[in-house]
């Protein structure tokens, strides 16, 4: 496999600079709950919570959101996917959500995010989060932080990789 | 051989080897079938293996989670349309797949015997065939002949769920059952299982038996003898005629309705004499460990069965099961109507 495209510090930085975006940003709000999407987009929740309720004195709740059931294009996948459950433990109304995941490409998962989140209450505000932009968009979603964009074809293979996940930090390109 | 001259299965079997690659399953590669083999209709127990099972089971768990959402649906089946082909009354059944279809987004049309054209005489392929035309995505059909939905499944194009055929078959039921003892007892490998009442005429019994021996469960099936189907060990469990001699060292009892509707009176001499023989009593409760959980799938004869003291206690687990029915059944119709381009 040839080398990740960004690594494992650059990683771990882009997380660092995504947190202290989202706390400039939100300053003072006491009511701000992060939810990661299912898988990868979790733990990147869990890691921006911890650093940006770092010298605060509540924790930042942090959810999990599956959304397969959400998907617009669950017909044209060739078999049916695992619903793995979304796990959100607090009242989403009236908190400023911040979703987080790790990749944003055609926009249809957000999109599938944001009307899944909207069943389950109704947050104040919703802001995106997401460590690589990697273009092709297909629906007008712009995220409201993002760590990298990386220039990538339409075709190309890209792989988040996070320590709880995959046991490294690194970002990986192939070209099919 | 030309591929224009190819034999049908043999393109068939070609289609079944494409693997289409979708953006989808590149963002997640382990986000695939739970089926080894997708699952076309639900037909019965006998055609699914453990690990099949277990899929169902995994995927109903999800749902129960969508289940106790403030807005429990969600939109996986927009656009889907899925009859209720009910030849029997039905009450539970019915209303559960109908939820289940509603819970998904895919639109539910109940279809009632009493009100059809089958009382004019029309057949069962016929009304099949009707609905099929209107270009209906799923059937969930019961009959009171054995085979009824695997005979559609041979003929419609739609998938076919099975929601009881006569004494054969009752898979979701076998499945629900199996999703609530395991949500209460964890892993049910090694788990003695007994069934109690009528074996023979009950579809219920034959789903459960399979089901439970096929996730590892030791069953025991005990009842009258005139309720016991001839070579019933065959699948897979013990029988036993009295009920005191093997009631007190299982972990699960799950009483069966006595079928009145499908049995001769001469099963047994009298209600009274059933339900001291093989009911659930107050003296036999008693006499119960408290751990033993009771389950039935329904409606219960009380006073037959089981006395209605039994409704009461915490490790009866009857209302647990219509509720867990739904988040089963919505599992079924997701698996079975949920990726749309698989080959077939």
């Amino acid at each position: 496999m040839k080398g990740p495209r960004v690594t494992a510090e650059e990683v771990r930085a882009l997380v660092v600079r995504l947190a202290r975006e989202i706390s400039h940003r939100n300053q003072g709000v006491g009511d701000l709950a992060m939810v990661g999407i299912k898988r990868r987009g979790v733990p990147l929740a869990r890691r921006l919570a911890e650093l940006v309720s770092r010298g605060r004195r509540t924790k930042i709740p942090v959810g999990a959101m599956d959304i397969t059931l959400y998907r617009d294009d669950l017909q044209l996948v060739a078999e049916t996917p695992i619903v793995r459950g979304s796990e959100i433990g607090f009242d989403l109304n009236g908190r400023t959500v911040v979703l987080v995941d790790d990749v944003i490409f055609t926009g249809r998962t957000a999109r599938a995010a944001l009307s899944e989140l909207l069943d389950f209450g109704r947050p104040r505000s919703i802001q995106l989060a997401v460590l690589i932009d990697r273009g092709h968009r297909e629906l007008p979603i712009q995220p409201d932080f993002t760590g990298r964009i990386l220039k990538t074809a339409r075709d190309d293979l890209v792989d988040i990789c996070l320590v709880e996940e995959d046991g490294r930090d690194g970002v990986y390109v192939t070209r099919r | 051989m030309s591929p224009s001259r190819r034999k049908p299965q043999d393109s068939v079997r070609t289609k079944q080897a494409v693997t289409k690659v979708t953006k989808f399953q590149c963002r997640e590669a382990g986000n695939q079938s739970p089926m080894p083999e997708r699952m076309r209709h639900l037909l019965g127990i006998e055609q699914l293996d453990q690990r099949q099972i277990i899929a169902i089971l995994e995927q109903a768990e999800s749902f129960l989670g969508v289940l106790k959402r403030p807005i429990p649906v969600v939109p996986a089946l927009r656009g889907k349309t899925i009859v209720n082909l009910f030849f029997e009354p039905s009450t539970r059944t019915a209303t559960s797949f109908a939820l289940a279809a509603n819970r998904l987004s895919a639109q539910c049309v109940n279809f009632s015997h009493g009100t059809s054209a089958v009382r004019k005489g029309e057949t069962l392929l016929d009304t099949a065939k009707n609905l099929e035309a209107m270009r209906v995505d799923g059937v969930v059909v019961r009959h009171s002949m054995p085979g009824a939905p695997h005979f559609l499944a041979r003929r419609l194009k739609t998938f076919v769920v099975n929601a009881g055929d006569g004494c054969h078959e009752h898979p979701t039921q076998a499945l629900l059952d199996a999703f609530t003892l395991r949500q209460r007892l964890g892993d049910l490998a090694g788990k003695k299982v007994l069934l109690v009442g009528d074996i023979a005429h009950s579809r219920v019994a034959r789903s459960n038996i399979l089901c439970f021996a096929r996730l590892g469960c030791r069953v025991a099936v005990c009842g009258p003898p005139t309720m016991m189907p001839r070579y019933v060990e065959q699948l897979g469990c013990e029988v036993f005629y009295q009920l005191d001699r093997i009631l007190f060292e299982v972990d699960v009892v799950n009483m069966l309705r006595v079928q009145t509707e499908r049995i001769s009176s001469s099963a047994f001499p009298s209600v009274r004499e059933y339900r001291m023989l093989y009911g659930l009593t107050r003296e036999r409760l008693a006499k119960l460990d408290q751990n033993v959980v009771i389950t039935h799938p329904g409606p219960v004869n009380w006073g037959v069965e089981m006395d209605f003291e039994v409704s009461e206690l915490p490790q009866a687990l009857i209302l647990h099961q219509v509720t867990n029915g739904v988040a089963v059944r919505m599992a079924v119709l997701y698996l079975l109507a949920g990726g749309g381009t698989v080959a077939e």
